[in-house]
């Protein structure tokens, strides 16, 4: 069960800075990088598009990683952590 | 400076004049799959509305030949269009659009009910006409929405709506059917659960397709997605049911809609709507059988590819999917490139950031979506061409953006 919460309660291994960046540019980002962590590692992206919201979780079911929650960065943009699993 | 009929070549279906077949290339349709957003002129509306152009111009309520003439076309419009919806005609009301005759019925709804609750509970997947009315009404008296959450098809569980009509309710507002991605609402089993609270159903996804279900307090739907002319709505009103103006009165005969009628439109709407009808067992049969090659071959030639909507109890025309990775508006503009027709629920299109808030409700991929909807001749041979070009347009995108 994934979670919203404020600040980051959400420790992540590695970040993608996807400030600034439209729908589908944060997920092509997140794909891109997962290879870069361990499995059961996290990673964590950092988006103001509002599209990212549902379409980072959807990506998590589609791709079989977990979607561990959303919190915000320092600066207040949405961040949202994934787990890779596959 | 002349008026101009026709910008680039129209090859919509039903409209190309013989001998002037569409060609592919740009700016020529060899498939117009957008019907959900406008079907074509159904040849029994485009025949009424030239011969009514004519003879239904004057003002209805005018005590004079004319005006008479005008009033029986606009009789005749109400008896069909009520037999078509199993109304009576004294409930059919005509609006300027769909979305007219939605913010009409619910706010007209609301009103009635206002001494004993303004609040709406609606769905989470309502057409936004429906959600800004319900908004408009909260701001201006200081009436309340709540939203009935969705499952991953779109679907609003009655149980759900149990729960959100354990506080008072003054409107429940429940579509037929999800005009974005097809799955049918159960209004059967909402009605179960609703009791006392008056219901609103927007069945523009359904009309001349499906049947309307009983139970409505109030309904509305717009011509142009069965085959009449843009800029008619209807709205059906109940009889016996607690519904106020909740606009400025007009001086005119019926106070539940208002301005001068386009009689013309209204008699196409009508003929339009009597013609689907009459067509939609064989039409809705071969319509299933095409969504469900489209449905088919995507999931086995695009990879990465969500399909939305329940795969059975769905509206006949109309199947939406999302492309992992492609941005929505360049792969609707390929698409057209192509001469292909279609819509996009995606962010980045349509002018707003803001993805689908449907495709957000059932938590579904909201980049990169195409809905496909089908007009009344569409034809196999028109949805192949499409499947054969859209794997490669979709591995196009996705290699441009850097997927790797």
């Amino acid at each position: 069960m994934s979670e919203r919460q404020s600040g980051s309660p959400f420790a992540a291994d590695q970040e993608v800075d996807c400030r600034g960046m439209r729908c589908p540019l944060p997920i092509i980002r997140l794909a891109n990088q997962i290879g870069e962590v361990l499995l059961g590692q996290s990673l964590a992206v950092v988006a103001e598009d509002p599209a990212a919201r549902p379409d980072v979780a959807a990506w998590c079911r589609m791709r079989g990683h977990e979607y561990v929650g959303e919190d915000t960065a320092p600066d207040g943009v949405p961040r949202y952590v994934v787990r890779r699993l596959v | 400076m002349n008026v101009v009929v026709d910008y680039v070549g129209n090859g919509v279906p039903g409209s190309a004049t013989p001998g002037d077949q569409p060609q592919s290339g740009p700016g020529r349709n060899v498939g117009y799959f957008d019907s959900a957003s406008a079907e074509p002129l159904h040849p029994a509306a485009r025949d009424s509305l030239l011969a009514a152009l004519d003879s239904g111009f004057a003002d209805p309520l005018g005590l004079h030949r004319p005006g008479r003439n005008a009033r029986l076309l606009l009789d005749n419009a109400r008896e069909v269009v009520a037999a078509c919806l199993n109304a009576r005609p004294d409930e059919v009301v005509f609006a300027t659009s769909g979305a007219a005759a939605v913010h009409a019925g619910v706010l007209g709804l609301l009103a009635g009910r206002a001494r004993i609750s303004t609040r709406l509970v609606h769905s989470a997947v309502e057409h936004s006409s429906v959600i800004q009315a319900g908004a408009w009404f909260a701001r201006s008296f200081a009436g309340s929405t709540d939203v009935v959450p969705v499952d991953a098809w779109g679907r609003v569980s009655p149980d759900a709506v149990a729960a959100a009509l354990q506080s008072p309710a003054g409107l429940l507002a429940v579509q037929s059917a999800n005009g974005e991605v097809g799955t049918i609402q159960p209004i059967p089993s909402v009605l179960e659960v609703s009791g006392e609270v008056p219901l609103f159903v927007d069945f523009a996804a359904t009309a001349g397709r499906l049947e309307l279900p009983p139970g409505w307090s109030a309904a509305a739907a717009g011509a142009h997605q069965w085959g009449g002319p843009a800029g008619v709505g209807v709205l059906l009103v109940r009889k016996g049911s607690r519904w106020r103006p909740p606009f400025p009165a007009d001086d005119r005969a019926d106070p539940r809609t208002s301005g001068f009628e386009n009689v013309p439109a209204i008699l196409a709407a009508a003929a339009g709507l009597q013609a689907a009808v009459a067509e939609r067992e064989e039409r809705n049969a071969r319509q299933r059988r095409l969504v469900e090659r489209i449905r088919d071959r995507v999931a086995a030639t695009v990879p990465d590819v969500e399909v939305f909507g329940d795969p059975v109890d769905r509206l006949p025309h109309l199947l939406s999917f999302s492309c992992l990775y492609v941005d929505g508006e360049a792969l609707v503009g390929e698409l057209d490139r192509l001469g292909f027709a279609v819509a996009s629920g995606s962010a980045c299109t349509a002018s707003t950031v803001t993805p689908s808030h449907v495709l957000e409700a059932m938590g579904a991929l909201t980049h990169g979506n195409v809905r496909v909807s089908l007009t009344r001749d569409t034809t196999v041979e028109e949805v192949d061409r499409f499947l054969d070009v859209l794997p490669g347009t979709v591995a196009r995108l996705r290699e441009r953006a850097g997927v790797r």
